[in-house]
C-alpha cells in the first residue's frame, strides 16, 4: 500500500486495480461499488452468510469483514473472474446447473468460490470435506444437498431433452447467469451515481416521537433530502388485504414496533456511509408495550388500532358436523397445547432496489414476489395514476412470502421523485429482520377424539396467532388455518377457530404455508399420541383416516378425483417399516443416543382462499419468427421461469428452447398474480397452457392443419407439418403490432372457488396438494441435541412438470421445516441478525429421498398441483414425532433447542 | 481519519501511542460490532507487522504470533496437547472466519464464548504485550478481566501468546456445544489436556470451560481431584464446577449449561484419552 496517497492496489481477477477506499470500507463495498464486481453478493455484512466470499491469495474469506486496504498487494478472485479464467470453475458451474444447485442464486457466488478453493486442493472431496469447506455459506433455498452433489461431481439430476416439455427434468432455463456471476439482484442494478437511502427506525417497541429540525440536519450532514410522513404524496398507508390497509410508510407520531420506519435520509454514498442514526433529530418517549399474546389480550393492554378491541385483528372459523357430540362419543379424547415462535424468512438477499424518474414516470426496480401488487401499493402511496408508474422486478434472492409485501419500494419511489435523481437502497440484515414480516407465533389448543376402531371422532382447534403491529397477510392466516387444521383427513365433526392478535412486534405475514405449518405441528403431534393410546401403528392410523375422493373436507367440499394423501402415506410404508426396525435394533444396544422415526402429513389449498386470483399469460411471435413468452410469475428461485415455459411449450407443441422469456416488467407483461399460495404452477401454469393452446389453434387454423400437426418455428416463417403436407405461414406478410408481434395471444385463468359461509362451508380452493414426510433422527439424551439424518418425502404433485425442480423445492422446504423445528426463534431486540438467529447450515441437512406421487387434478395444467408450501408443512411435526419416538417426550414448544429438550427429558425422568 | 498498515512493531506502537486508534486484525469481530456511520478514529491494521504471524517452537515452549489465523493453527504441526486448540480453531465460525480471524483478536475481543480461550487456558498460555514501556507477559487468566474487558493499557497491543512445553505424553481435546453444525456461538465448550502415567493414572490435568462464566475458567478442584485417579473412576461433583456461573440466554438456560458441562468434560477427557 502506498501510505502517502492512501491508494490501495491489488490484482482483481487477473487485472491490476487501484482504489482509494475510506478508512473502514469493506472489501466487499470496494469490489461492488468502486470496481463493479457485483457478482460479489452481500447478505449480512457480518460474516454470517458467506455470500460475499472471495479468494484472497487463494483462501476463501468474507469480503465484508476485510478492510479494503488489507487487500493491497494481494490477488483477489471473485466468481465472475474464476468462471472466466478457470476451467474448473466453469465445470463446477455446469455441475451446479445439472443438479439444480442454484435456486435463487444469491448464495451461489459464495458457494462456488468456496468450492473452487476446495477443489483446487482436493479434486475429489468426500462429503465431510465439502461440508467443512462450505459450512460458512448459508443457503435458504436448496437445503444444500444438491450443492453437495454438485461439488462432489455426482451424476446430474437434470436430463437433456430436446423438447423440454412437462415431466422433463430439464435444467433451469435461466440457470446459467446464476452460476457465472451475471445474475442481477435488487442491489445489483443501480447506476453508479445513484443517491443512497437509509431508513431511520424506532429503537422501541412502542414509543411516541417528535422530529426535530430536519432541514437543519440535512444541511449539516450534507444530505440531499430527509423524508418523513409529510413527504408521502398519497396515502401514508399500505397493506395487502382490503379493509386491513393499516401500515404507514413512515410512522406518524407513534411507533408500534421496534424497527418501524420513522424517516429516511437520502444522500451521496459517502455521506450516507458516515450517517449515524443516533445523531438524527428525534426524541423518543417510550410507552408501555405488549409483545406477547397474553399481554396484548390482557384487560387494559395498550390498544394498537382503534376499533380492534382486545387487539383482535380478525378471526377465521370453520365448523362441520357436531364436534362436541363427536368428542362425547369418542372412546379416547386427547388434548394438547402447542406453541411456536416468530420465524424469520432469512432469505440471503436483503430487500434492495433502485428507482429513477424517466419522462415523468417513476420506475422502481426491486426484488419482489408480486410486481403488480407493488404497483397497486405505489399507486395509492404516491397518489399517482398507475400509468405513470413502472415496476421492474429484478432477480429475487429468495422470498418465501415476505417479499409479497412492499418494503423498499415506497422509499425508493418517494425519494426518486423528491431528489429527481436515481436512488438506491439495500436493507442492512438487521433492519431487514426488524422490519419485514415474520411467520406468526401460534398458541394452539387441539382436542381430538377417536373410536376404538381408530377412526377420528371430532377435532377441535383453537389458535391465537401473534400478528404483530400491522395486518399484512394476517387475515389470510386467520382464514387459512381453520380450513386446514384438520390435516388431510376425514374429519366429519370439526370446529376450528383462529384469531390474529396485534402486538408491538414486527408484522407477521406470509411465510410458506400461511399458518398451516403451525397448525400441523399441533394436529400431527396429537395424532401420534392418539395412535399410541389406541395401540395402532402411527402410519396406519393416518392411512385409516386419510381423506379420499368423494369424502367431504371440513369445508364440505367434495373432490371426485385428485385426493392423493393416501398414496403419499402408503408410499412411506417401506421406509417406515425398515427404519423402525433399524431404530429398534440400534436402541436395543442402549446408551445415551436414542434413535427415533417420525411421520407426519399435510395438505394445502393452492391459490387464494375463496377469492379470485387470476393470472394472465401473453405470448407473441415476432416477424423474425422468434417466439416470446411474457412470463409475469415472479421466479424467486423456485423455478417459475422454467415451469411456466415448459407448460406453454407443451401446449403449443414447440421445444422449450424456442422461447425467449420476458419477465414481470409491468409495462410489457400482464399480471400473473403473486408468487404465493403455491399458485403459480397451478394458476399461471393454466394461463400458460391456455395461451399455448390458443396460439397453437391460431397457427393450425391459418395453416388449415389438423390437431396433430407439428409446428416448427423458423426465421422464414412458421412451418406446419400435417402428415405429408407442409405449410409455411409467411410472417413477413403479417402486420406487426406496436410490440412487433405478428401473432399474439393472452389468456387468463382464475381457479373456480366459492365463498365460504359463516361456518366456513363452501369451496375454498379448486385444488389441494398433499404431502407426507418421514424423518429419522438421533437424540443425544444427555445434551438434548437432535441430529436428523434422513428424510423421506412423498409429495402428490398431480403431474410432475419438472421433477428436478420438485426435488429442489422439497429439499429446500425440509431445510426450513427443520430450522423451524429445531433452532429458529426470532426475538425482537435479541436475535436480529444471522449470528444469533440460526438457520440450518450445510452440516445440519441430511439427505432427502423424494417420492413423487402423481394423482392428477382435474383443474391443474396436465393435472399439476402446487407444491411450494406443501414441502414444509409435514417437516416440523415429523421431527417432533421422531423425537417423541426416540425419547417418549412430546415437545410442545418450538423450536426444540437442546436446552428445552434436555429440560423436558429431565422432567420426564430421563 | 486514517488507515495505517505499518510493517514494523515500532511503527505500530508509534501510531498506537497517538491515541484514539483502533487495532484491526482479521476484522471478524471489528466489523460486526462497528457502529453505523463507520469508525470514529484511525485504524491500525496489524496484519503486515513483521513477526506477528506464525507458530514457532522456542526455548521452553511455543509462541503463536498475535496475528496468526485460526486456519494456520488448525493446520500446524503441534504436540498432541495442542489438539484441543486445533479442534477449537476448526470450530471458530466457518472456514472464511478461520482464514481471517486471529488468535489475539479472539482474546482481546474477550467474548465469554470465545472458543480460543479454554484451550489456551489448558495450555498455560501467557499473553505477550508490547507498549510504550516495552514488553510484558501476563497469564491469560489475568489478561481477560471481564466481558469484553482485557488488561491492555492505552498504547499497548498483543504481540504473541506463549505456552510452556506440555508434558510429552499429554493429549488435548475440545468439545463445543451449539445448536447447529457450523457458524455457531458456543452454548458451552470444554477444553482439556490430559496426561497419564504407565499405570493409566492421571498425572497431568487441565480442564477449562467457556460460555459458562463472564470469562472462561479453569476448574482447579476438578484438576486436583483427577491427579492420581483413573479416568473410569472419575466423578464430577457440583463443587468441581463452583467457578462457573452460567446465565440464561437465548442459547440455553444456566441450569442446562451446567449439566451439559459435566457431560462435555467426560466426553472431552475420553477423547483426549482415546483419540
Ligand atoms: C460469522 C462469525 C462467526 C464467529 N464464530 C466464532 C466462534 O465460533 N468462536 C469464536 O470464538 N469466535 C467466533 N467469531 C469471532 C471472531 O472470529 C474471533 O474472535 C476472531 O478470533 C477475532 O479475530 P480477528 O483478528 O478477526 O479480530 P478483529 O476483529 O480484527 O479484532 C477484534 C478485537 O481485538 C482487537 N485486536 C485484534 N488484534 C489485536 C492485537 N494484536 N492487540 C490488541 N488488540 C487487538 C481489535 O481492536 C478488536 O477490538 C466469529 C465471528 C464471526 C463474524
Ligand atoms: S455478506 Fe459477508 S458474510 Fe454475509
Ligand atoms: S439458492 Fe441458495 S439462497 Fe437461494
Amino acid at each position: 500500500m502506498d501510505k502517502r496517497l492512501g491508494m490501495t492496489s491489488f490484482r482483481l481477477n487477473g487485472t491490476e486495480v487501484e482504489i482509494l477506499p475510506r478508512p473502514g470500507e469493506r472489501l466487499s463495498e470496494a469490489l461492488r461499488d468502486r470496481l463493479g464486481a457485483r457478482d460479489v453478493k452481500v447478505g449480512c455484512n457480518a460474516g454470517d452468510c458467506g455470500a460475499c466470499t472471495v479468494l484472497v491469495d487463494g483462501a476463501p474469506v468474507c469480503s465484508c469483514l476485510m478492510p479494503a486496504q488489507q487487500a493491497a498487494g494481494k490477488t483477489v478472485e471473485t466468481l465472475a473472474g474464476l468462471v472466466a479464467g478457470e476451467p474448473l470453475a466453469r465445470e463446477l458451474g455446469r455441475r451446479f446447473e445439472g443438479q439444480g444447485a442454484a435456486q435463487c442464486g444469491i448464495c451461489t457466488p459464495g458457494m462456488m468460490v468456496s468450492a473452487v478453493a476446495l477443489l483446487r486442493e482436493v479434486p475429489e472431496p468426500d462429503e465431510r470435506q465439502v461440508m467443512d469447506a462450505l459450512g460458512g455459506v448459508l443457503c435458504r433455498c436448496t437445503g444444500y444437498r444438491k450443492i453437495i452433489d454438485a461439488v462432489m461431481g455426482h451424476a446430474p439430476g437434470a436430463v437433456v431433452d430436446a423438447q423440454g416439455h412437462t415431466r422433463a427434468a430439464i435444467e433451469k432455463l435461466d440457470g446459467r447467469r446464476k452460476v457465472d456471476g451475471t445474475e442481477q439482484f435488487g442491489d445489483d442494478v443501480a447506476p453508479a451515481d445513484a443517491l443512497v437511502i437509509r431508513v431511520v427506525r424506532s429503537p422501541h417497541a412502542h414509543a411516541r416521537f417528535t422530529l426535530g429540525d430536519l432541514d437543519g440536519f440535512a444541511r449539516a450532514e450534507g444530505l440531499d433530502a430527509v423524508l418523513t410522513a409529510r413527504d408521502v404524496p398519497g396515502l401514508n398507508l399500505y397493506g395487502t388485504i382490503p379493509g386491513f390497509i393499516d401500515q404507514p410508510v413512515f410512522a406518524e407520531g407513534v411507533a408500534r414496533f421496534r424497527g418501524e420506519a420513522v424517516a429516511a435520509v437520502v444522500g451521496a454514498p459517502d455521506v450516507v456511509a458516515r450517517f449515524d442514526p443516533e445523531r438524527f433529530p428525534v426524541t423518543w418517549e417510550p410507552l408501555e408495550d405488549a409483545q406477547t399474546i397474553p399481554e396484548a389480550m390482557a384487560p387494559g393492554a395498550p390498544l394498537l388500532h382503534e376499533g380492534r378491541d382486545g387487539n383482535v385483528m380478525c378471526g377465521g372459523f370453520v365448523a362441520h358436523g357436531d364436534v362436541e357430540a363427536a368428542l362425547e362419543r369418542a372412546d379416547v379424547v386427547l388434548e394438547g397445547r402447542f406453541e411456536t415462535s416468530f420465524v424469520e424468512h432469512a432469505y440471503i438477499e436483503p430487500e434492495a432496489g433502485f428507482a429513477q424518474v424517466v419522462d415523468g414516470r417513476v420506475e422502481v426496480h426491486a426484488c419482489t414476489q408480486a410486481p403488480v401488487m407493488d404497483l397497486d401499493t405505489l399507486e395509492t402511496v404516491l397518489g399517482m395514476d398507475r400509468s405513470r408508474i413502472r415496476v421492474v422486478p429484478t432477480a429475487t434472492g429468495g422470498g418465501f412470502g415476505s417479499k409479497l409485501d412492499v418494503s423498499v419500494q415506497p422509499y425508493l419511489a418517494i425519494a426518486a421523485l423528491k431528489a429527481g435523481r436515481p436512488v438506491r437502497i439495500a436493507y442492512e440484515r438487521t433492519e431487514s429482520m426488524q422490519s419485514t414480516t415474520k411467520r406468526h407465533p401460534a398458541d394452539m389448543t387441539v382436542r381430538i377424539g377417536a373410536g376404538r376402531d381408530g377412526r377420528i371422532s371430532g377435532l377441535r382447534f383453537d389458535g391465537l396467532f401473534n400478528t404483530g403491529a400491522y395486518s399484512s397477510w394476517g387475515p389470510t392466516v386467520a382464514n387459512r388455518v381453520p380450513v386446514h387444521a384438520s390435516g388431510p383427513y376425514r374429519v366429519a365433526d370439526y370446529r376450528a377457530e383462529a384469531k390474529g392478535i396485534h402486538t408491538h412486534c414486527p408484522p407477521s405475514g406470509a411465510f410458506r404455508g400461511f399458518g398451516v405449518p403451525q397448525a400441523a405441528v399441533a394436529q400431527e403431534s396429537l395424532f401420534d399420541e392418539l395412535a399410541d393410546t389406541l395401540r395402532i401403528d402411527r402410519l396406519e392410523f393416518r392411512i385409516l383416516n386419510a381423506l379420499e375422493n368423494g369424502v367431504p373436507t371440513v369445508c364440505g367440499q367434495v373432490f371426485e378425483q385428485g385426493v392423493g394423501i393416501k398414496a403419499c402415506l402408503e408410499a412411506l410404508r417401506p421406509a417406515w417399516e425398515a427404519e423402525r426396525a433399524e431404530a429398534a435394533r440400534v436402541n436395543a444396544a442402549g446408551g445415551p443416543v436414542r434413535r427415533g422415526v417420525g411421520v407426519a402429513a399435510g395438505w394445502y389449498g393452492c391459490g387464494n382462499t375463496s377469492l379470485p386470483n387470476p393470472s394472465t399469460i401473453k405470448a407473441g411471435v415476432r416477424g423474425d419468427g422468434q417466439l416470446v413468452l411474457h412470463q409475469g410469475a415472479a421466479d424467486i428461485g423456485q423455478g417459475a421461469n422454467t415451469v411456466i415455459a415448459q407448460i406453454f411449450a407443451t401446449a403449443l407443441g414447440v421445444p422449450v428452447t424456442a422461447l425467449e422469456l420476458v419477465g414481470g416488467d409491468t409495462d410489457v407483461t400482464p399480471d400473473a398474480g403473486k408468487t404465493s399460495a403455491s399458485r403459480q404452477t397451478f394458476v399461471t401454469g393454466n394461463a400458460a397452457r391456455l395461451a399455448g393452446e390458443a396460439m397453437r389453434a391460431e397457427i393450425l387454423q391459418r395453416a388449415n392443419a389438423g390437431p396433430e400437426a407439428e409446428i416448427v418455428l423458423r426465421e422464414a416463417g412458421i412451418e406446419v407439418r400435417d402428415g405429408d403436407r407442409v405449410q409455411v405461414i409467411d410472417l413477413a406478410a403479417l402486420e406487426p403490432d406496436a410490440e412487433g408481434y405478428v401473432l399474439r395471444v393472452a389468456e387468463t385463468y382464475d381457479p373456480p372457488t366459492k365463498p365460504l359461509d359463516e361456518n366456513g362451508q363452501g369451496v375454498p380452493y379448486a385444488q389441494f396438494g398433499y404431502a407426507a414426510h418421514l424423518c429419522v433422527l438421533d437424540v443425544d439424551t444427555r445434551l438434548g441435541t437432535v441430529k436428523p439424518f434422513k428424510f423421506v418425502a412423498a409429495h402428490d404433485v398431480g403431474h410432475a412438470v419438472n421433477p428436478l425442480l420438485i426435488e429442489g423445492q422439497v429439499e429446500g422446504g425440509i431445510a426450513q421445516g427443520l430450522g423451524m423445528a429445531l433452532m429458529e426463534e426470532y426475538l425482537p431486540g435479541r436475535t436480529e441478525n444471522l449470528h444469533d438467529y440460526l438457520i440450518p447450515t450445510i452440516g445440519d441437512m441430511p439427505p432427502v429421498e423424494t417420492l413423487i406421487i402423481e394423482e392428477p387434478d382435474a383443474h391443474g395444467p396436465y393435472g399439476a398441483k402446487g407444491l411450494g408450501e406443501h414441502v414444509l408443512i409435514p417437516t416440523a411435526p415429523a421431527i417432533l414425532n421422531a423425537i417423541r419416538d426416540a425419547t417418549g417426550v412430546q415437545m410442545q414448544r418450538l423450536p426444540v433447542t437442546p436446552s428445552r429438550l434436555r429440560a423436558a427429558l429431565k422432567e420426564a425422568g430421563g | 481519519m486514517e488507515y495505517h498498515a505499518p510493517e514494523t512493531l515500532g511503527d505500530a506502537l508509534d501510531i498506537l501511542s497517538r491515541g484514539g486508534v483502533t487495532v484491526v486484525a482479521g476484522g471478524t469481530d471489528f466489523y460486526p460490532s462497528m457502529r453505523p456511520g463507520g469508525p470514529r478514529g484511525d485504524l491500525l491494521d496489524i496484519t503486515r507487522v513483521a513477526g506477528l504471524r506464525g507458530i514457532a517452537r522456542q526455548a521452553g515452549g511455543w509462541r503463536i504470533g498475535a496475528a496468526t489465523r485460526w486456519s494456520e493453527i488448525a493446520r500446524a504441526d503441534l504436540p498432541r496437547a495442542f489438539d484441543g486448540l486445533k479442534a477449537a480453531a476448526r470450530k471458530v465460525g466457518g472456514l472464511q472466519i478461520q482464514n481471517a480471524g486471529t488468535v489475539a483478536g479472539n482474546l482481546v475481543n474477550a467474548s465469554p464464548a470465545a472458543d480460543g480461550v479454554p484451550p489456551l487456558l489448558t495450555l498455560g498460555a501467557q499473553v505477550e504485550i508490547a507498549g510504550p514501556g516495552g514488553t510484558r507477559r501476563v497469564a491469560l487468566e489475568e489478561f481477560i478481566t471481564g466481558v469484553r474487558q482485557v488488561a491492555l493499557d492505552p498504547g499497548e497491543m498483543v504481540v504473541a501468546v506463549h505456552m510452556p512445553e506440555p508434558p510429552t505424553d499429554a493429549a488435548g481435546a475440545f468439545c463445543k456445544l451449539g445448536s447447529r453444525a457450523y457458524l455457531v456461538i458456543s452454548i458451552a465448550m470444554v477444553a482439556v489436556v490430559l496426561g497419564r502415567d504407565e499405570e493409566g493414572r492421571i498425572d497431568h490435568a487441565r480442564v477449562a470451560v467457556g460460555a459458562c462464566s463472564p470469562v472462561a475458567r479453569r476448574l482447579p478442584a476438578l484438576e486436583a481431584a483427577m491427579i492420581g485417579a483413573r479416568l473410569e473412576e472419575l466423578r464430577i461433583d457440583p463443587a468441581h464446577l463452583a467457578p462457573l456461573s452460567p446465565i440464561d440466554d437465548v442459547r440455553g438456560s444456566g441450569a442446562y449449561r451446567l449439566e451439559a458441562v459435566s457431560e462435555l468434560i467426560g466426553r472431552a477427557l475420553r477423547e483426549a484419552a482415546h483419540g
